[in-house]
């Protein structure tokens, strides 16, 4: 992977001289702590949420002065889980190495009983999230959450929710969403797309009842008045979206499809507190302030020992939502 | 008109020497990897999103736009040449292209791959430029019901390559299916098929199966014959551009491919390859000459062609107009648009109508230099297949294996090509067509997926195939289009049986 990127830097580089910063291919040395020369995986293909964060850390790093070369390697597939045992193993103790991940993977990890779990890492921070937002066309009946609850709990199969693949974030949000209006979550008419343009399609087309999806992905639709977002799952209600939380609707569940980076294991004492502070270091950076506002972001950063805390806690409260949902035995 | 004032302002954005340079460098670059399977534009856009840090948005736009253009292009030649399509949407150029190289034409299949893409292009860019917002409407009707409609109008296409035998086409198209299922399934999140592999989960990339049945079967097929006698390329046979007789039955498939690849690329759930399927078939029942299909017509590397082109312009329609991005390339290209702070949504072409028109401008003159570019290189790329053939051949392995890898750099994924290359030779051996596998995979997880979301919606209803209008006539056409050909023959054939026996 890493030659072809180079290859098509070079190639690129010549073609249009200064387009890409070519300090990277003349790497320096991993010395003192922490790391100049870092080294990040992403268990994804290139141009998705886990690969987006991982060059805008690349991006902010190098303003900063923090690091002075950083490689990007990718390895998609299954929501994260081939390339986590690939990390894990061939990257053992290596002081210099983060790896991408987020809530997708900890579902995947569930859903695809994978061998390899996040526990086989060092967790070193939580980075960013995005609150989902519940929607419906604008042609709805549905004007508040709870118009939409109650008519999901009377009849389920009357209010098909359009989102992601089933047993991602959107559809566990689906689930908690029924549950906590006291209906059940296994007879939630959930119908999954692939992707957020053709589930954004259904919805516009009035195909569907309503939509879960990140609020980016509506955010336009919404701003146009072609979409209503009824509320979105964040703890606290965010003064650029007019749209209340699911908790001041009445809906006691909040949930964030949340990144953040993992060590591999292995990793000395001094190793995990050299990149815990070069992590520590971005977040707290203006550069990465400005970097989160542009794509849209939230910078929720929990960073150290208790990241590792939130990611078991998320991982138990995920296993049992999509155990309701008959997705995990 | 105010399209046209705003597309001319366009035109004085793109028209800078420094965007032409960035247009000239997408449009090599995408022809570059439209040649190379596996390495498509998504992928190659995603590579160079780090360069949306540096340079204005307008001219990162015109790049991508040429390498998506670009690409488009490129994946036809090694298809025509190689039987290796570089792209899904190119799959169905190799069944007539390769044909029409190997007896001597290829000059002239590349010239009206070229030729037709172009033509297309240029139709479905000012599709986007004229009709945009009434074509949006008209794809947001579609449902799931009227997917499942159309996939099963698309089925019908297999027919046209089912060759001799009826049961040895129907026996490659559920091994298509087969290999369809593999993965997890969109609707459950369950695995099928995988055999607890990991690599499996995201299914079996159709790149892999098409290159695998394409080139590595064709390539052992040929060497297990080499004993018996050499494989009969012609290099070039005639003039290496095209005849008068091949301009006159090159344009109307043209024109055709762009009526099916405009609209159904644009449908958010359409997909470049269907409007291939549906070209190919219909020119194989209008055509003047039946005999030739299967041994080089030009009609079905005309007809495709322009259609996958005229998709590659759909796409862009519900993209610039809604903000949906409807193909991995799209999804890039959207965060793309994110990286500068622009939210491309139903209101772009208002905030931000420099970028749009410019954009679109970039188009028109990508497409020209495309035909600029790919033209005089046709003379070239012909002589390719004056390599002897081992020569020949062993670097169609080479570049199968690279390209494969490319993918996903995957090991899973190579020993995969290879084992479906050995199941592609078995059937090359054993007479069953090639071509239904392909249709079968890329068709199969479509409809089932389309069939299940729209059960799912109508909440176990069967009934809403046939009470939805766009579905009902999609279905009604496909019953046509099934029946009528064997009702024809059937009025035919007394006739001329009768005669004979009179006498």
């Amino acid at each position: 992977m890493q030659s072809r990127r180079d290859i098509l830097r070079y190639g690129l580089a010549l073609g249009a001289a200064s387009a890409v910063p070519m300090s990277g291919l003349f790497a320096g040395r991993a010395e003192a702590a922490p790391p100049t020369d870092l080294k990040l995986f992403v268990p994804a293909a290139p141009g998705g949420g886990w690969d987006q964060t991982a060059r805008s850390m690349e991006q902010v790093l190098r303003a900063n002065g923090a690091v002075t070369s950083v490689q990007v390697t990718n390895v998609p597939g299954a929501g994260g889980t081939v390339g986590l045992p690939q990390f894990v193993n061939q990257w053992k103790g290596q002081g210099n190495a983060l790896m991408i991940g987020g809530m997708v993977m900890v579902g995947a990890i569930i859903a695809n009983k994978a061998p390899v779990k996040l526990t086989a890492t060092t967790p070193i921070a939580r980075l960013t999230g995005e609150a989902l937002a519940l929607v419906v066309p604008a042609e709805s009946p549905f004007k508040t959450a709870a118009d939409f609850v109650k008519a999901l709990k009377a009849d389920p199969s009357k209010v098909p929710i359009a989102g992601g693949s089933a047993g991602g974030s959107d559809h566990i949000l689906a689930g908690l969403i029924a549950k906590a209006g006291g209906g059940d979550a296994t007879k939630v008419s959930y119908v999954a797309f692939a992707g957020g343009g053709p589930a954004t399609a259904a919805i516009l087309g009035n195909q569907v009842a309503a939509g879960i999806s990140g609020y980016g992905e509506f955010a336009e639709q919404i701003k146009a008045g072609k979409m209503r977002c009824l509320a979105i799952s964040a703890d606290q209600r965010d003064p650029a979206i007019d749209a209340p939380t699911l908790r001041e609707a009445g809906i006691p569940v909040d949930l964030f499809n949340w990144r953040g980076v993992f060590a591999p294991p292995g990793l000395s004492k001094e190793q995990v507190a050299d990149i815990t502070k070069l992590v520590a270091d971005m977040v707290k950076s203006p550069a990465w302030a400005e970097m989160c506002k542009t794509k849209g972001w939230a910078s929720i950063p929990i960073v150290g020992d208790s990241y590792g805390e939130f990611v078991a806690a998320e991982t138990t409260r995920i296993e049992a939502i999509l155990k309701d949902l008959g997705l995990a035995g | 008109m105010e399209a046209f004032a705003s597309l001319m302002g366009g035109f004085a954005v793109a028209l800078t020497p420094e965007n032409l340079l960035w247009s000239l460098l997408g449009v090599t670059l995408g022809t570059a990897i439209g040649v190379l399977p596996g390495l498509g534009p998504g992928l190659t856009i995603a590579l160079l999103l780090p360069i949306t840090y540096k340079v204005d948005p307008t001219a990162a736009f015109i790049l991508f736009a040429g390498i998506y253009y670009g690409a488009m292009y490129g994946g036809s030649t090694t298809s025509i040449l190689l039987n290796t399509p570089g792209e899904s949407a190119t799959i169905v150029t190799a069944l007539e292209g390769n044909k029409m190289a190997r007896g001597g034409r290829g000059g002239a299949a590349l010239a009206t791959a070229a030729i037709g893409s172009f033509v297309a292009g240029t139709l479905g860019t000012l599709g986007i430029t004229f009709l945009a917002p009434m074509v949006v409407k008209f794809a947001l009707v579609f449902g799931p019901a009227d997917y499942f409609a159309l996939m099963i109008l698309a089925f019908v296409t297999v027919s046209a390559v089912l060759g001799s035998s009826a049961i040895r086409g129907l026996t490659s198209l559920s091994i298509g299916l087969f290999l369809g299922f593999v993965g997890v399934d969109l609707q459950t999140g369950q695995p099928r098929f995988t055999f607890g592999l990991l690599e499996l989960l995201d299914g079996i990339n159709v790149i892999v199966v098409a290159v695998g049945i394409f080139a590595v079967g064709e390539t052992l097929y040929v060497a297990s014959r080499y004993r018996y006698g050499r494989d009969e390329i012609v290099p070039l046979k005639g003039s290496i551009w095209m005849t008068k007789e091949e301009w006159r039955r090159s344009w109307k498939p043209w024109l055709r491919g762009t009526l099916f690849g405009f609209p159904i690329g644009a449908l958010p759930a359409g997909g470049a390859e269907i409007p291939t399927f549906l070209s190919y078939y219909t020119e194989k029942k209008l055509t003047k000459y039946p005999e030739e299909f299967g041994k080089g017509a030009i009609e079905g590397v005309a007809g495709p062609e322009a259609a996958n082109n005229a998709s590659a312009a759909g796409v862009l329609v519900p993209m610039l107009t809604l903000g949906l991005p409807t193909s991995a390339t799209a999804a890039i290209m959207l965060s793309a648009f994110q990286s500068y702070g622009i939210n491309p949504g139903p209101l772009l072409f208002q905030t931000q109508p420099q970028l749009v028109w410019g954009l679109i401008a970039s188009l028109f003159i990508g497409n020209v230099m495309l035909l600029v570019l790919n033209l005089p290189m046709i003379a070239i790329w012909v002589k390719m297949l004056k390599i002897p053939a081992p020569l020949l051949y062993a670097g169609v392995l080479v570049f199968a294996t690279i390209g494969t890898y490319g993918i996903s750099q995957s090991p899973v994924d190579l020993v995969l090509l290879y084992a479906i290359g050995f199941v592609g030779f078995a059937m090359r051996r054993y007479d069953f067509p090639t071509a239904p596998v392909i249709i079968g995979m890329i068709l199969g997880p479509m409809a089932e997926q389309n069939l299940r979301q729209a059960l799912t919606i109508s909440a176990g209803d069967w009934s809403v195939f046939f009470t939805r209008p766009l579905s009902a006539a999609l279905l009604a056409l496909a019953l046509l289009a099934l029946v009528a050909p064997h009702f024809w023959e059937l009025m035919k054939k007394p006739r001329l049986e009768h005669p004979p026996a009179a006498l």
